[in-house]
């Protein structure tokens, strides 16, 4: 920045029209350095630096027209906007500047004020700090289609993650787009913020659900969830995410009518981020890493809040150790849901047999402690257990002795089916569930006695373990 | 149009395959049992057939199936024998 005077001016701005005849005056008396916004001619008769890129209005947080600066030394020591009079002339040292004008005219919004441009500005600060390989696309190329043929899509079409989406991404947190947040599997990737930012964008997520997503990817890139197995296994699985905590109502979350389906923005691109992530950035494709025999359709996202308010319960993620009032995600890998239709129980005691009953099946009603289970629990059937005074302890309780069976009755080869539990479970009493594999989650509309049943993967170290994290906050 | 690039940039790397061996007779082999059901049977067989052909046999077990195989345990393996054969799956 030269010394002396600057001014930054627009000629679409009636003030820095008024303020030209002012300025020609300056420049034969003083150092002065104009910018112009939109008009390098502007303002006529005056030697002007061409600022239509904004790079100096920019730098200068310039925000009216006409900004006018004194400048010592290479540091900012006056500064004006719009026309005061006064001020011009004490920044000036010249005393009967602008005598002919009134006294003082508001001046115009700068340009880098104006929406899209402000956004294009913000994007090229931000993508100073990208490192990702930029790529041009030809003029007549089609950009959805070309993500399709680059292999980046799940099936679906991808919103093309421009640099100015990924800037305006990027706003939804205060981490630095090249920490580096998890190492994806299954190639082990390091994954840097950008990275996943860049997927989210493609996923079609709004930034303020980025600091959920950084949580979603941090929880299934360790070595609990263990999302290589998830992935690579040839059972039907794929993590299930669960919301909780203030952020689920903030970011407009659905936890109620439909809460499993279809509508929600959230809801449905926030687990598909995740999916995009483990593509792109974990290389983990089906036929290549996934082997997944059939699949399931919570494979493209499975994603909701649970309804805390409305529950008799606390929340999944406080039963989980995390402070109550705090925003959480909670991965379970699961098969797609099940519904659990019950429309008579009136009694907590009634509700759980038919529970009971259905979760008997899981895997195989031969087969005995091998996955955790998700249980969606209605507002309707919610309804009956409070009514009854049921705590999720005792519901827990009540399931693992209504699902104890003799083991006689497992093990494989009993009944004339091969499948079953190993021979020295013969003549034991068998829990089909262990009581910390049972997880209950309130959730879906106010009508219908309908529950489901998520049931998971291979439980325990060996396997896939659900894992919480708490959402850290935009600091 | 320009995109950023949501992959992890990695170019992939061609190798070539390791060369046949040349004779089992005083080789070293590894049998690696995954720890899935019934992979032990396929490798006892294995075993019992390699080392009528004279090699001789180093058994490994992965902790999991469901996790890829520890570093430690395949610098072992490395170190141990010329080739491994791995039981994949039940």
């Amino acid at each position: 920045m030269p010394d002396g005077l600057v001014a930054v001016v627009k000629r679409d701005c009636s003030t820095c029209e008024m303020v030209a005849p002012v300025l020609r005056e300056l420049a034969a008396a003083k150092p002065l350095t104009v910018y112009s916004q939109d008009d390098p001619a502007f303002p006529p008769h005056v030697k002007v630096v061409d600022d239509t890129n904004l790079d100096v209005s920019d730098a200068l947080d310039v925000e009216i027209v006409p900004t006018f600066l004194r400048v010592a030394d290479g540091k900012i020591v006056g500064r004006t906007q719009g026309w005061k009079r006064d001020e011009w002339r004490s920044l000036s040292g010249v005393a009967g500047l602008g005598a002919e004008l009134p006294e003082f005219r508001p001046g115009c919004g700068s340009l880098t004020q104006e929406p899209d441009i402000a956004a294009r500005l913000a994007a090229r600060k931000s993508e100073m700090q990208m490192s990702s390989r930029r790529i041009q696309l030809g003029e007549r190329e089609d950009p959805i289609e070309t993500m399709y043929s680059r292999g980046w899509s799940d099936g679906l079409p991808l919103v093309p993650p421009t640099p100015e989406r990924v800037a305006r991404m990027l706003t939804g947190t205060s981490r630095a787009p090249a920490d580096v947040l998890a190492t994806v599997p299954p190639d082990l990737a390091a994954c840097t913020v950008e990275k996943v930012a860049i997927n989210a964008v493609m996923a079609g997520c709004l930034p303020e659900y980025l600091p959920v997503v950084l949580a979603v990817v941090e929880a299934a890139c360790t070595d609990e969830f263990n999302a290589h197995g998830v992935l690579a296994t040839t059972m039907a699985v794929g993590p299930s995410i669960v919301v909780n905590g203030p952020i689920a109502a903030a970011i407009g979350m659905n936890s109620g009518v439909n809460a499993l389906g279809q509508g929600n923005r959230a809801n449905a691109t926030i687990g598909r981020a995740l999916q995009l992530v483990i593509r792109n950035v974990g290389g983990g494709k089906p036929g290549g890493v996934d082997r997944a025999t059939l699949g399931n359709p919570g494979k493209y996202t499975l994603c909701f809040a649970e309804d805390e308010a409305g529950s008799p319960w606390e929340p999944l993620a406080v039963e989980r150790g995390i402070p109550a009032g705090t925003s959480a995600v909670t991965l379970i890998a699961v098969e797609g849901p099940r519904v659990v239709v019950d429309q008579k129980s009136r009694t907590a005691d009634s509700l759980a047999r038919s529970l009971a009953g259905c979760l008997r099946t899981v895997w195989h009603p031969k087969l005995a402690q091998t996955c955790d289970v998700l249980l969606l629990i209605s507002p309707e059937h919610a309804r009956v257990f409070r009514a009854d005074g049921w705590a999720k302890r005792r519901l827990r309780d009540e399931l693992i002795t209504l699902l104890t069976s003799p083991g006689d009755e497992l093990v494989a080869g009993y009944g004339g089916c091969a499948e079953g539990m190993p021979p020295r479970f013969a003549g034991e009493h068998v829990p089909k569930f262990s009581p910390d594999s049972l997880w209950f989650v309130h959730a879906g509309g106010s009508a219908g006695m309908f529950s489901a049943i998520m049931s998971g993967w291979a439980r325990g170290p060996g396997g896939s373990q659900p894992v919480t994290r708490a959402i850290k906050p935009w600091a | 149009m320009i995109i950023l690039d949501p992959t992890n940039e990695r170019g992939p790397r061609t190798r070539p395959r390791a060369p046949r061996l040349a004779r089992l007779d005083g080789a070293t082999l590894g049998l690696l049992d995954i720890s899935k059901p019934r992979g032990d049977i396929f490798l006892n067989r294995l075993a019992g057939l390699l080392e009528q052909r004279g090699a001789r046999i180093v058994r490994f077990r992965k902790p999991t199936f469901t996790k890829p195989a520890p570093q430690d345990l395949r610098q072992e393996i490395h170190a141990k024998c010329v080739a491994v054969i791995e039981a994949l799956a039940d």
